[in-house]
């Protein structure tokens, strides 16, 4: 009896091992695009928003070179191994044609090897550390990069609110965190000319939930503004702490404060916080934007978030690229995708750079009444 | 550092310290009577948190209502993973309990992933327990002091029951020996039972406190503080509820105050708990509070 049973066992473990969908594309009738996002995990809405424009993007145009495209979406569960499992299972498994992913630079940058390797382009919606395409031919990004970034909030610091003692608080373990900390640090010192204006730079770890002992040591230093360009999970937290401990400072941060949650978990305390993001509904760029707030507020009845934007122009651009190839050849698309010059995008035009950077405008944002409300655009010069 | 800022501080490791006892204590219990590390402890907790959330958003009951029956719904799954993953293997080497237990923890986390969903949820915070309080000075929010005052009114509840009635002195046999308690007529299984239940009810308070101390709820939320409220345990002496308690102020405290004289350290806050294990089961395994267990030949 007891043999039987583990036999049982042995062939249900291995009927589920290669159940897992072992579809071979059907001649070549599908196109597979593969999309690598944190679906769980901290930075789950971030994925989750991402992937809302891309699946709007392949609702609305579901074909290219008589085909039909198939969006296979693969978890990298907010996890920097995850991230390389989840490139190499698209890569290895799927076969895909080309990949969009993934929100959170650590995790691109975990993929980036493996896709460069299997020579597979991969398009990144949000990824904005330099890192992401720097020495990569394969990855290449919708957004700006955070040296850009960093300047636009350190300008507006040191402009707008006026300060010149700014503390940073960063999440150590982020790669993304940490490098826009450094953009924003270089171009802060430059502007006031004091190698001692970040007053000090206070660590988080991904997860972590108490920043009671990193603000009250922040409080007795006494900033001007607080930079602290982590994910909303963590920095609504950190905000909403710190207005409890009584520190009323102005709070900057990047564009990964965008999501729902922020206003969610930071209710009131967020009030008046300031970030630099990629798109607003408010200022709508080319057609295509009309057409995606449009689309978007159909389907999901809200506004559409910035990286929604973004990841709704990296399957745009993707589907351009295998058009003009004429091919699902991967180095061919790869080609066509570094060749995207002034394709109009929902969050503004494209035009990719040497390294595969799009050269865009930036939005600061605020939030006003608990809701995201649009500053001013900056432009690079 | 000020006066006020050090009250600041000892006020938050004071309450990041009860939390931590509270969960620390189902693992003590469990350990004492089944000589098993429940590693499904942590997700009890956050599935406690979650019951509640659930309870007052979904079918909207007043706070202390919802509260009450997560308690309560809490403590039957925490005899429910017992019966289901735990009593089959009673007879079994402690390993195969061991593994069982991790089974069972992955088996919830992902199950709450799946049923939950992955996206950060935020738990509404009644206003009672909200408001910031000014002392001297200092700006702490409500929840930090009722914090301490539940868990030492849970903790005096626990030891009323464990050192003062029937109950208590049948746990405390069947901790002791199992074979000798059910020849003093002890129904072994249902003590068991019980350890659990109220194991996992700590539990829940502590979820639902943590959930009104850090607003945010995600499905993994389970997995650190389990692993730390472990060495909590472990520290103040395995099977020893008390030295649970004392572990778990201890390494409450010890977090928030080694950050907050060494700021630069703050990116190692996790670290400091692990190290803190492997130096007490370098010194003194049995723990603190632990009885040295010496060879009976």
């Amino acid at each position: 009896m007891k043999r039987i049973l583990a036999l049982a066992v042995c062939v249900l473990i291995a009927g589920v091992v290669f159940a897992g969908g072992e579809q071979e594309q059907a001649g070549s009738e599908v196109i597979k695009i593969g999309v690598f996002e944190p679906m769980t995990g901290a930075n789950a809405a971030g994925g989750a928003m991402e992937v809302e424009g891309i699946k709007l993007a392949n609702k609305l145009y579901p074909e290219v070179l008589g085909k039909k495209v198939e969006i296979v979406i693969v978890d990298n569960k907010s996890d920097k191994v995850e991230a390389a499992n989840a490139a190499a299972r698209l890569v290895d498994k799927e076969k895909v044609t080309a990949i969009i992913g993934s929100w959170g630079s650590s995790f691109s940058m975990a993929a980036g090897s493996i896709v460069k390797e299997a020579k597979v382009p991969t398009v990144g919606a949000s990824c904005t550390n330099p890192l992401v395409t720097l020495g990569n031919e394969y990855y290449f990004r919708v957004c700006f990069i955070d040296p850009f970034q960093g300047a636009v909030m350190a300008n507006y610091a040191y402009k707008e609110v006026g300060a010149r003692k700014v503390a940073i608080v960063q999440e150590i373990s982020n790669d993304y965190s940490v490098g826009l900390a450094k953009f924003f640090t270089d171009e802060f010192k430059r502007l006031t000319g004091d190698d001692k204006a970040i007053v000090a730079v206070s660590n988080y770890n991904t997860g972590d939930m108490d920043f009671t002992a990193q603000i009250t040591n922040l409080k007795s230093l006494k900033p001007d503004a607080i930079f602290a360009p982590g994910n909303y999970t963590e920095s609504a937290l950190l905000i909403k702490q710190a207005r409890e401990l009584g520190m009323d400072v102005p709070f900057l941060g990047g564009d990964t404060w965008e999501a729902p949650e922020f206003l969610d978990v930071g209710k009131a305390a967020v009030e008046g916080a300031v970030f630099s993001t990629f798109f607003t509904t408010e200022v709508p760029i080319t057609e295509t934007s009309k057409l995606f707030i449009d689309e978007y507020r159909k389907e999901y009845g809200k506004e559409p978030a910035a990286v929604t934007a973004l990841g709704f122009d990296a399957y745009l651009v993707i589907l351009d690229a295998i058009e003009r190839a004429g091919t699902t050849d991967t180095v061919a698309v790869r080609d066509a995708i570094a060749a995207t010059k002034g394709y109009p995008g929902a969050a503004g035009i494209i035009s990719l750079n040497e390294t595969g950077d799009a050269v865009k405008n930036a939005v600061i944002k605020t939030v006003k009444d608990q809701q995201f409300s649009f500053v001013t655009t900056i432009v690079p010069e | 550092m000020s006066v006020q800022l050090f009250f600041q501080h000892l006020a938050n490791g004071l309450s990041l310290g009860s939390l931590y006892a509270l969960i620390a204590i189902g693992y003590t219990m469990v350990y004492g009577i089944l000589r098993l590390i429940n590693f499904a402890h942590g997700e009890i907790f956050m599935i406690g948190v979650y019951i509640a959330f659930y309870l007052v958003t979904l079918f909207v009951l007043p706070w202390f209502a919802a509260f009450v029956v997560a308690l309560g719904i809490t403590c039957i799954l925490g005899m429910g993973v017992e019966r289901i993953a735990y009593r089959p293997l009673r007879d079994h080497p402690r390993i195969s309990v061991m593994i069982s237990a991790i089974g069972a923890s992955f088996f919830i986390q992902n199950l709450a992933i799946v049923v939950f969903g992955g996206r950060p949820k935020t738990f509404p915070v009644p206003p009672v327990f909200g408001k910031i309080i000014t002392i001297g000075g200092v700006n702490i929010v409500s929840i930090t002091f009722i914090i301490p005052i539940i868990t030492f009114i849970a903790l005096a509840i626990l030891l009323f029951i464990v050192n003062k009635t029937k109950t208590g002195m049948a746990m405390r046999a069947v901790s002791t020996d199992h074979e000798t308690a059910r020849l003093m007529a002890i129904d072994v299984d249902i003590i068991i039972s019980i350890t659990f239940a109220i194991g996992s009810g700590l539990a829940a308070i502590g979820g639902i406190m943590w959930g009104l101390k850090y607003p945010q709820l995600l499905p993994i939320m389970g997995l650190i503080p389990g692993l730390k409220c472990f060495i909590a345990a472990v520290v103040g002496g395995i099977g020893n509820i008390k030295g649970a308690v004392l572990g778990g102020f201890l390494l409450g405290l010890m977090e928030i105050m080694i950050i907050a004289f060494l700021p630069s350290l703050s990116g190692y806050r996790d670290a400091f708990a692990f190290i803190l294990l492997i130096v007490i089961l370098l010194v003194r395994p049995s723990g603190i509070l632990g009885s040295v267990q010496g060879e009976k030949v």
